[in-house]
């Protein structure tokens, strides 16, 4: 099976060949080329160290959209127990690009929903691409309200272009779907975590946003716009999205440094798609902790801190500071 | 007792002469994009901005806005000298910034402060499209949050304009992050039973109509107005077909049910005062309408 390569990962996949031929070489001729074999895998290895180590914005932007990137549901498999999955908002209909239901995480009853995204192109079809309908947004508000009755913690998985964009999308209220769950999400009584685990696209992802905690595995993004979106109205040219995604700070390293997410979970080397077991167990840990902490805080405390992590989101001038900085 | 409050507060009202300075020289005379009228400026302000042909509602000022809105004289803004920081270090973010603040006499995006309507106090913020698109950036988000505190404790509805592009660009993640932290506030507003009427006025969309736009109690918008989440063209390119001419506009969402009401700018005042009376019964001091 073909693995989808990505550009900067081209002198890996010359090396991994090479160290294959000369395998195969040895157990075809029977000449011993063990020491040559071993001499490269130390080369690989270096390789593969200084080039995952040192991934740039748009080298990240390329993992996060990877096709083989582990989804909501991988994840829900390996971390919880018990996991029923709900469908629809009791208004319109059934939006298959969020799933939620309830499930056990460490024994815990808990609540999961998460953008859901195809791997490939029937299933992206299915899933409309991970993007949402306004009823995806209310049917996971149905899940978050029914949480908080039952004193369930939430957790939501992000992973979305954007929210879907199109007529029908406006009609039945796109807006009012996510600024309501923005609403709602900061008064919920119960803890909240929200990870991003690959795109995470404006207003549409920041619908399953808003929480006590936010987590982003190393190579996912968030931002306000698509770095091809930025490009185009910036410089009036999509191709020189390489050079948004840089200057939008849009990775988790960058976010994490500005102080907009609380944690960066460390990604399996090379993308979360080389060894989806192993980046659950690390999602795992990280939901463990969390839980911990925030079971111990009252709920009402819980509302009030929320509020307080997002009021204090901003960056300000005044107007006597300027004269002062000049 | 509550008179003084509201008489001692007319030293702050520069509202006409300010405007009067900026507004002039920019054009003697405006032509109606809709109906192609040519009136005189001047003229078109006496009937609001809104051509006498079409009905078509002239984009205005925040501080002609806070004049159609407010008593006079009652105008208190809070918050005047935030202005944008670079938190990306953004590339001639903070030149753009200050041209618009040349070129409007703003400050940011949007005014807050109090006032009366029929002298029933409120807490009011209105956008201003002529500032970065009226797009939402940390100051936007924090004049806002503030201005909506100022209700929760003052006990006062907040009533909110917007006029606006969306989320701005320039501060990335930040501004983002002021949908939710606007949306926050509203929530503790609900909560502290006060109103909060949400006006949508041209144009309103992306992150300011995907929050706080709209979560009024009450939802109106003014004639024409576009109002919604995606671009047009993003939606055309992806569905690629042509929209009708009517997509987005507040006619269109009443349609869908999106919006309590459009209000002409004429009525505006009358409308809000209305429901402002409504719900505070014990401000009424006005004399019947």
């Amino acid at each position: 099976m073909a693995e989808q390569q990505l550009s900067f990962e081209k002198p890996i996949t010359e090396l991994k060949n090479k160290i294959n031929e000369l395998k195969a070489f040895t157990e075809e001729k029977g000449i011993d080329l063990s020491g040559e074999i071993e001499k490269l895998e130390g080369r690989l290895e270096q390789l593969e160290k200084d080039i995952y180590g040192n991934l740039n914005p748009w080298e990240r932007v390329q993992i996060a959209r990877h096709s083989k990137r582990p989804t909501t549901l991988d994840y829900i498999d390996r971390i919880f127990t018990n996991f029923i999955e709900f469908h629809g908002d009791r208004l319109y209909g059934e939006d298959k690009a969020i799933v939620g239901g309830i499930g056990k995480f460490e024994g815990k009853p808990v609540t999961v929903i998460g953008h859901q995204r195809g791997k490939d192109t029937k299933e992206n079809i299915k899933r409309n691409f991970g993007m949402p309908h306004p009823e995806g947004y209310r049917k996971a508000l149905r899940l978050m309200k029914q949480a908080d009755k039952f004193n369930r913690p939430i957790i939501c998985f992000i992973d979305t272009k954007g929210a879907d964009p199109g007529i029908e999308s406006e009609e039945r209220g796109q807006s009012e779907a996510i600024a309501r769950n923005l609403l709602e999400m900061s008064g919920l009584r119960v803890p909240i975590l929200c990870i991003v685990i690959g795109e995470g696209g404006s207003g549409g992802a920041l619908a399953l946003g808003v929480g006590d905690k936010i987590f982003m595995l190393e190579n996912s993004t968030y931002s306000v716009i698509s770095p091809e979106g930025a490009a185009a109205l910036l410089w009036k040219d999509s191709s020189l999205a390489k050079r948004a995604a840089e200057t939008m700070k849009i990775t988790a390293p960058d976010l994490l440094e500005l102080g907009l997410i609380d944690e960066m979970i460390p990604e399996v080397r090379g993308g979360a798609h080389r060894n989806v077991d192993k980046q659950a167990t690390e999602i795992k840990k990280m939901i463990g902790i969390s839980l911990d902490e925030l079971g111990k805080i009252p709920n009402e405390t819980l509302v009030l801190k929320r509020y307080e992590k997002f009021k204090k989101i901003g960056e300000i001038n005044h107007v006597n500071d300027a004269i002062v900085m000049k | 007792m509550i008179r003084d409050i509201f008489s001692k507060k007319k030293k702050y009202a520069t509202i006409p002469s300010e405007q009067a300075k900026q507004e002039v020289p920019e054009g003697l005379m405006t032509k109606c994009p809709k109906c192609k009228t040519i009136l005189y400026t001047k003229e078109l302000k006496k009937i609001n901005m809104v051509c006498e042909g079409c009905s078509h509602h002239h984009s205005i000022t925040a501080y002609e806005r806070i004049g159609l809105t407010l008593d006079e004289g009652s105008f208190v803004e809070f918050d005047q000298d935030m202005i944008a920081k670079d938190p990306l270090n953004f590339p001639s973010y903070l030149e753009k910034s200050k041209l618009d603040r040349e070129k409007t006499n703003l400050n940011e995006a949007v005014v807050t402060g109090e006032g009366t309507i029929y002298s029933i106090p409120t807490v009011i913020g209105v956008m201003d499209s002529r500032f970065r698109m009226g797009s939402m950036g940390s100051v936007v988000g924090e004049k806002i949050a503030r201005a909506i505190e100022r209700a929760i404790e003052g006990e006062k509805p907040f009533i909110l304009f917007s006029a606006s592009g969306g989320a701005r660009m320039q501060e990335g993640v930040f501004s983002l992050m002021q949908m939710a932290k606007t949306s926050a506030a509203l929530n503790q507003l609900h909560e502290n039973g006060q109103l909060f009427i949400s006006i949508m006025t041209h144009p309103t969309t992306g992150g300011v109509s995907a929050s706080f736009a709209s979560l009024g109690d009450i939802n109106l918008a003014e004639p024409g107005a576009l109002i919604g989440f995606a671009g047009r063209r993003i939606i055309e390119q992806t569905i690629r077909q042509k929209l009708p001419d009517d997509f987005q506009t507040a006619e269109f969402l009443l349609e869908h049910g999106q919006l309590d009401k459009v209000v002409s700018r004429h009525e505006m005042k009358e409308t809000l005062g209305n429901i402002l009376e409504i719900h505070y019964p014990h401000f009424q001091t006005r004399e019947g309408i």
